[in-house]
C-alpha cells in the first residue's frame, strides 16, 4: 500500500540481516556484538513504527501486502498486516531491545550465539504475525522453536535441558497435526493462501466431522502454545529455567503466537467448529484462569510464580476470543499486548534480582525495599499493572474482555472476574514477602539498587504500561475494523444474532452505557 | 543395426562411464604404490563426475535401450542423477577415512563404481531379469564394501550377515520373477501391465510373485518386517560405506519398486495398498521407537533410515503420479541429509571408529562449531524442520498421500496422522544428539582433529543441498514431477 511496497519484508528480515553482521564479528568481541544487536533491534523498532503511519484504521483488509510466487503454483510469499497483527508486531519489536539490554551483563558464555538466537526468534515471530500463506506461516512457526530451544538449553538455569526438550516436544506435537490439517485444507481448496481458503470455505461449507477435526488440529497446536489448561505443563519449566531474555520473549510474545493463531486461523476458518467447541474451551479457559492463579499463589519460586500468572492471564484472553463479541476480542488482543508488556516487565525485574542473588527463592529475599527502593518501586508498579489496577494497561484489557463476555455468558464472566481478586492476592503477597518488612537475609543489605542500564529498561516499560492504560483508544480504534470483520463473519456463518448489544437485555443496555462513556 | 546399437549406448552412458572408470581403477591399482593409493580415489571421483555429466547424454537421447530391456526415461534420469551424486559424495568421504583406518586400496573405489552402475541399471530396468542383474551388481559389491575393515570383527560380522540374508532375499526376488513369468508369460514390466490389463484379472500366481518381489526389494530398502539386519550392517560397515549403503541402493531399489508396483501391477493398487500401508506403519514405529533408546549415533542413524523408509512408503501408498513425484523428491532430500549426517559421523569417529557414542559428542558445539552446525542442520532436516530439505520431503509425501484419499478413504488419512506422530517421536532422538553437542559439558579432554578437505567439501555440498532443497525446491520438484509423468502408469 502506498509508497512502502517492501516494508513488511524489511521488518521481517532486518533482524536476520543483522545476524549476518553479528556472524562476521569475532566471537570474543562481546561489546560490539551487544552493541550491534541492540542497534539492530532499535532500528527494527523504528522501522516497525512506520507501520503506524501508513496504517488505515478504517480498513479491515490486509494492508502493506506483498505477494510473490515461491514454490510451484500453490505456495506464495504473501505478507500483510491488519488490525489484529499490527500491534503484536510492534510488541515484538518493542520487547526485543529490552531483552537484549537485560542480557547485557548476565550472558557471559557464547555471547554471539545468544544474540544470534534472539534475533532469529524475532524474525520468526514477526514472520508468524505477518504471513498470509499457511505454508509460509508454518515455516516461521516452526522456526521459532529451535533458537528458543537453544536459548533455554544453553543459557538456562537448573534443569535447563529437561525444560528445553519438554518445550520443543510439546510444541512440535501440536504443530505437526496442524501441518496435516493445513495439507488437508490444501487438498480441498487447492491453495495455501489464507484468503483463498477463506473464500473456498465460505462457498463450500465443510462436512461437520471434517470441520471439527480440522478445528481440533489447529486448535491443539495453538492451545499448547498459549498454553490452555491442561496443556500448560511445559510452561512453568520453560519459563523458570530460561534466561531472563528467554522468559521475556517466551511470555511476552511467543505465547501470543498461540492466541493470535486461534484468532487468525481457528475461529475465522472454522466458525461453526469454534462455536460448537466454545462451551468446552470456555470451561477450560476458566479452569486455567482460576487454577493458574491458585497455583501461582503457593509458589515459593518467584519466577515460577510469574510463569503461572501467564496460565491465568492467557486463559482470560482465550475466554475473550471465544465470546465472539467485538468488545471481548478487542479486549483479548489488548490483553495480549498488556500481558506481553507487564509480564515481560515482571520477568525483567525478577531477572534483575536473579543477577544479584542468583536465586529465585522468595524466602531468600524479604525487605528488599530498604536496600533497593528504586527497583522495588518499579516492581510494585509492574505488579499493579499485571493485576489490572485502573488506570494501568491491564485494567482496560480485562475490563473489555469481561464486559464482552458478560453479554452472552453471565456465568463465565462472573467466574473469570475472580481472576482480578486472585491476581491481587498472589502478586501483592509476593511483593510483600520480597520487598516489605525487615531485611531477613544478611547478604541482601548490601545489594546495589537499579543501575543506569536497568533504570532505562524499567522506565521504558513503565512508560509503556502507563501509556497503554491512558491512551487505549489509540490502540483499540485501529483493531476495530478487523475485529468486527471477524466477528461478523463468525456470527453470520453460525446464525448467531449479529450483536448482542442490539438486544435490549438489561445487561446489554448496561454495557452500552459504559461503552458510550468509554468512547467520549 | 549398428547405428541403433550406438544410440542405445547413449542411453546407458552413465553405467558405461561408471564401469569403465571402475575398470580403469582396477587396472591402475597394481601400478600405484601403497602410499599413493589415494589417487585411485580421485580417479574414481572423476569417473563418478563424468558419469553424473553423462546423465545429460542419456537425458538427450531418451528412449528404450537394448531391445527394451532398459527404459531411459525421465524417471530413470532423475534416479541416476541422485544415485551417482550420492556415490560421488561417498567417494569424497572415503579418501581420508581409508587413510586413517589404514585400508586404502584401489578395489574399494572400483567396487563403489560397480555398485553404482548396478543401481543405475536397477533404476532404468524395464525387465525383471535385467533388474535382477542390476540388483546383484550393486548387492555383491556392497557385501564386500561392508566388510572392508577386515581387521574389525564388527565389520566382518556385518558383511557376513548382509551377505547371507541378502542372498536369501535375492532368492525371494528371483522366485517372484519366475512366478510372474509363469503367470503372464513375460518379464517385461510394460508387457506384464498390458497382459494383466488385457485379461482384466490378476492370476493368483502373479499376486504371489508380486508378494515375493516385495519381500526381496523390501529387504534391500530396509522396511519392516525385513528390517532386522539393517542396524547391525549399518553399524558394522565402514562409515562412508554406511553413507552410501543407506542412500544410493535405497533410491535405486525404491525406483524399481515404483516401476513394478505402479506400472506392472498398477491395476491392483487397492490390493498392494494395504501391504504398503501395514509395512509403512510398522517401519515407522519400529524405526523411531528403536532409535529412541540407542546410545550409538551410527546405530541411531541406522534406525532413523528405517523410519525414513517408512515416510517414503506413505507417499508410495498414494499410488498416484503425485505420489511418485513425492517419493522421488523425498529420495533426493533424504540422500543429501543422510549422506551428510553419516559423513559427519565419519569425521567424528576418529581412528578406529572409537567415538560413536552420543556422549562422545559432548561440547562439540564449542569445540568444532562449524561441524556441529552442519550436523545440526542434517539432524533438523531429518527431523523435518521447515526451511530444510527433509521438511519439504515430508510435506510433499503427506500432501500426495492426503490427495489420494478419494481412492483410499480414511485409511490414508490415518496413515498420514500416524506418520505425523512418528515424526514427533523422531524429534526426541535427533534432539538428543544436539543436546549432547550444545548443552552438555565435555566429559574428557579431547582435541578434535581438523576436517579433511575432501570430506569437508562433501559435507559442505550436502549441507548446501539440504538448504537449497528446503528453500528453493521448485526446480527439483518440477524435475521430479516430469520424471513421475514419464512412467506409463496404469
Amino acid at each position: 500500500m502506498g509508497g512502502q511496497p517492501l516494508l513488511l519484508t524489511v521488518i521481517t528480515f532486518l533482524p536476520l540481516l543483522s545476524v549476518v553482521a553479528l556472524l562476521l564479528l569475532r566471537s570474543d568481541d562481546h561489546l560490539w556484538i551487544r552493541r550491534i544487536a541492540l542497534a539492530a533491534s532499535l532500528a527494527e523498532f523504528a522501522v516497525s513504527l512506520l507501520l503506524l503511519r501508513g496504517f488505515d484504521a478504517s480498513n479491515a483488509a490486509y494492508q502493506f501486502t506483498e505477494y510473490h510466487h515461491w514454490i510451484g503454483e500453490a505456495i506464495h510469499y504473501h505478507l500483510g498486516v491488519d488490525g489484529i497483527s499490527l500491534f503484536l508486531v510492534l510488541l515484538t519489536t518493542f520487547l526485543t531491545p529490552l531483552a537484549i539490554l537485560c542480557s547485557w551483563e548476565s550472558i557471559h558464555t557464547n555471547v554471539k550465539g545468544f544474540f544470534v538466537s534472539l534475533l532469529v526468534i524475532e524474525t520468526a515471530m514477526i514472520g508468524v504475525f505477518l504471513s498470509l500463506d499457511l505454508f509460509l506461516f508454518f515455516v516461521f512457526w516452526e522456526l521459532t522453536l529451535i533458537p528458543m530451544y537453544f536459548m533455554i538449553g544453553i543459557w538456562g538455569h537448573g534443569r535447563r535441558i529437561y525444560a528445553a526438550v519438554k518445550f520443543i516436544l510439546y510444541t512440535m506435537f501440536g504443530s505437526i497435526l496442524m501441518l496435516v490439517a493445513i495439507l488437508w485444507l490444501y487438498g480441498l481448496s487447492g491453495t495455501f493462501d489464507l484468503d483463498g481458503i477463506q473464500q473456498y470455505l465460505t462457498v463450500t461449507p465443510l462436512p461437520h466431522t471434517t470441520e471439527l477435526l480440522l478445528f481440533g488440529a489447529f486448535f491443539l497446536a495453538f492451545a499448547i502454545k498459549v498454553p490452555l489448561f491442561p496443556l500448560h505443563t511445559w510452561l512453568p519449566d520453560a519459563h523458570t529455567e530460561a534466561p531472563t531474555a528467554g522468559s521475556v520473549i517466551l511470555a511476552g510474545v511467543m505465547l501470543k503466537l498461540g492466541t493470535y493463531g486461534i484468532l487468525r486461523f481457528c475461529v475465522p476458518l472454522f466458525p461453526s467448529g469454534a462455536a460448537e467447541m466454545a462451551p468446552l474451551v470456555g470451561v477450560l479457559a476458566i479452569i486455567g484462569i482460576v487454577y493458574g492463579a491458585l497455583v501461582a499463589t503457593v509458589q515459593t519460586d518467584l519466577k515460577r510464580l510469574v510463569a503461572y500468572t501467564s496460565v491465568s492471564h492467557l486463559g482470560l484472553v482465550i475466554l475473550g476470543i471465544f465470546a465472539f463479541q467485538a468488545t471481548a476480542i478487542q479486549g483479548a488482543i489488548y490483553q495480549m499486548l498488556n500481558h506481553g508488556v507487564s509480564t515481560g516487565a515482571l520477568f525483567l525485574s525478577v531477572g534483575m534480582l536473579y543477577d544479584r542473588r542468583h536465586t529465585h527463592e522468595i524466602k531468600e529475599f524479604g525487605g528488599l525495599a530498604t536496600p533497593m527502593p528504586v527497583l522495588m518501586s518499579f516492581f510494585l508498579f509492574v505488579a499493579l499493572s499485571s493485576l489490572a489496577l485502573p488506570p494501568l494497561n491491564g485494567f482496560i484489557g480485562e475490563f473489555l474482555i469481561l464486559v464482552g463476555t458478560f453479554l452472552d455468558h453471565h456465568v463465565w464472566a462472573s467466574l473469570a472476574a475472580s481472576a482480578a481478586v486472585l491476581s491481587a492476592i498472589y502478586l501483592l503477597w509476593a511483593y510483600q514477602r520480597v520487598a516489605l518488612g525487615e531485611v531477613t537475609v544478611e547478604k541482601n543489605r548490601t545489594l546495589p539498587d537499579a543501575s543506569k542500564r536497568e533504570r532505562i529498561i524499567l522506565v521504558t516499560v513503565s512508560l509503556a504500561i502507563l501509556f497503554m492504560g491512558i491512551a487505549s483508544p489509540l490502540f483499540t480504534s485501529r483493531m476495530e475494523a478487523s475485529v468486527s470483520n471477524v466477528v461478523t463473519r463468525v456470527r453470520a456463518s453460525v446464525n448467531m444474532p449479529q450483536s448482542a448489544i442490539g438486544r435490549e437485555t438489561p445487561s446489554a443496555s448496561f454495557v452500552k452505557a459504559i461503552l458510550a462513556r468509554e468512547q467520549q | 543395426m549398428w547405428a541403433g546399437q550406438l544410440l542405445n549406448l547413449h542411453r546407458i552412458a552413465p553405467e558405461l562411464h561408471l564401469v569403465v572408470a571402475g575398470i580403469v581403477v582396477m587396472i591402475l591399482d597394481p601400478f600405484i604404490g601403497p602410499t599413493r593409493k589415494r589417487w585411485l580415489g580421485w580417479v574414481a571421483f572423476v569417473g563418478a563426475l563424468l558419469a553424473l555429466l553423462s546423465v545429460h547424454v542419456a537425458y538427450d537421447s531418451r528412449g528404450p535401450a537394448y531391445d527394451n530391456l532398459i527404459s531411459t526415461d525421465m524417471f530413470s534420469v532423475f534416479v541416476h542423477a541422485v544415485v551417482i551424486f550420492a556415490a560421488a559424495l561417498a567417494i569424497l568421504g572415503s579418501l581420508d577415512y581409508l587413510e586413517r583406518e589404514g585400508i586404502q586400496r584401489g578395489e574399494y573405489y572400483a567396487l563403489i563404481l560397480f555398485a553404482t552402475a548396478g543401481m543405475g541399471i536397477l533404476a532404468g530396468a524395464n525387465e525383471l531379469v535385467t533388474a535382477f542383474i542390476g540388483l546383484e551388481m550393486s548387492s555383491i559389491s556392497t557385501y564386500v564394501l561392508v566388510g572392508f575393515r577386515r581387521r574389525s570383527t564388527e565389520s566382518n560380522e556385518a558383511s557376513m550377515k548382509y551377505f547371507l540374508l541378502g542372498s536369501f532375499a535375492t532368492a525371494f526376488f528371483l522366485y517372484g520373477i519366475a512366478m510372474v513369468y509363469g503367470a503372464t508369460g513375460t518379464t517385461y514390466l510394460d508387457k506384464v501391465q498390458a497382459m494383466l490389463e488385457g485379461s482384466g484379472t490378476v492370476p493368483a500366481l502373479a499376486m504371489l510373485g508380486l508378494g515375493l518381489i516385495f519381500v526381496g526389494l523390501g529387504f534391500k530398502v530396509v522396511i519392516a518386517p525385513f528390517q532386522v539386519y539393517g542396524p547391525d550392517v549399518y553399524q558394522g560397515a565402514p562409515t562412508p560405506v554406511t553413507a552410501l549403503l543407506s542412500s544410493a541402493p535405497k533410491v535405486a531399489t525404491f525406483a524399481l519398486m515404483l516401476r513394478v508396483f505402479y506400472v506392472s501391477f498398477g491395476m491392483v493398487s487397492e490390493f498392494w495398498f494395504w501391504v504398503i500401508w501395514i509395512s509403512a506403519v510398522l517401519t515407522m514405529f519400529i524405526g523411531n521407537l528403536a532409535a529412541l533408546v540407542q546410545t550409538n549415533v551410527k546405530r541411531m542413524l541406522a534406525y532413523s533410515s528405517i523410519a525414513h523408509a517408512g515416510y517414503i512408503l506413505v507417499a508410495f501408498a498414494a499410488s498416484t503420479t503425485l505420489g511418485v513425484a513425492a517419493v522421488l523428491f523425498y529420495l533426493a532430500a533424504y540422500v543429501l541429509m543422510k549422506v551428510g549426517a553419516f559423513l559427519i559421523v565419519t569425521h567424528l569417529g576418529q581412528r578406529g571408529e572409537t567415538r560413536l557414542e552420543i556422549q562422545d559428542y559432548a561440547g562439540l558445539g564449542s569445540k568444532e562449531p562449524v561441524v556441529a552446525a552442519c550436523f545440526s542442520l542434517f539432524l533438523l532436516s531429518l527431523l523435518g524442520l521447515p526451511a530444510t530439505a527433509g521438511f519439504l520431503g515430508k510435506f510433499f509425501a503427506f500432501q500426495s498421500a492426503l490427495d489420494s484419499h478419494s481412492t483410499h478413504g480414511t485409511a490414508i488419512i490415518w496413515l498420514v496422522v500416524i506418520a505425523a506422530i512418528n515424526s514427533v517421536i523422531g524429534a526426541y532422538y535427533y534432539l538428543r544428539v544436539m543436546v549432547s553437542m550444545y548443552f552438555a559439558e565435555p566429559t574428557e579432554d579431547y582435541v578434535p582433529s581438523s576436517v579433511a578437505p575432501a570430506l569437508g567439501f562433501a559435507i559442505f555440498v550436502a549441507a548446501a543441498g539440504t538448504l537449497y532443497l528446503g528453500l528453493l525446491p521448485a526446480q527439483v520438484l518440477e524435475f521430479a514431477r516430469t520424471a513421475a509423468d514419464s512412467l506409463p502408469l496404469h
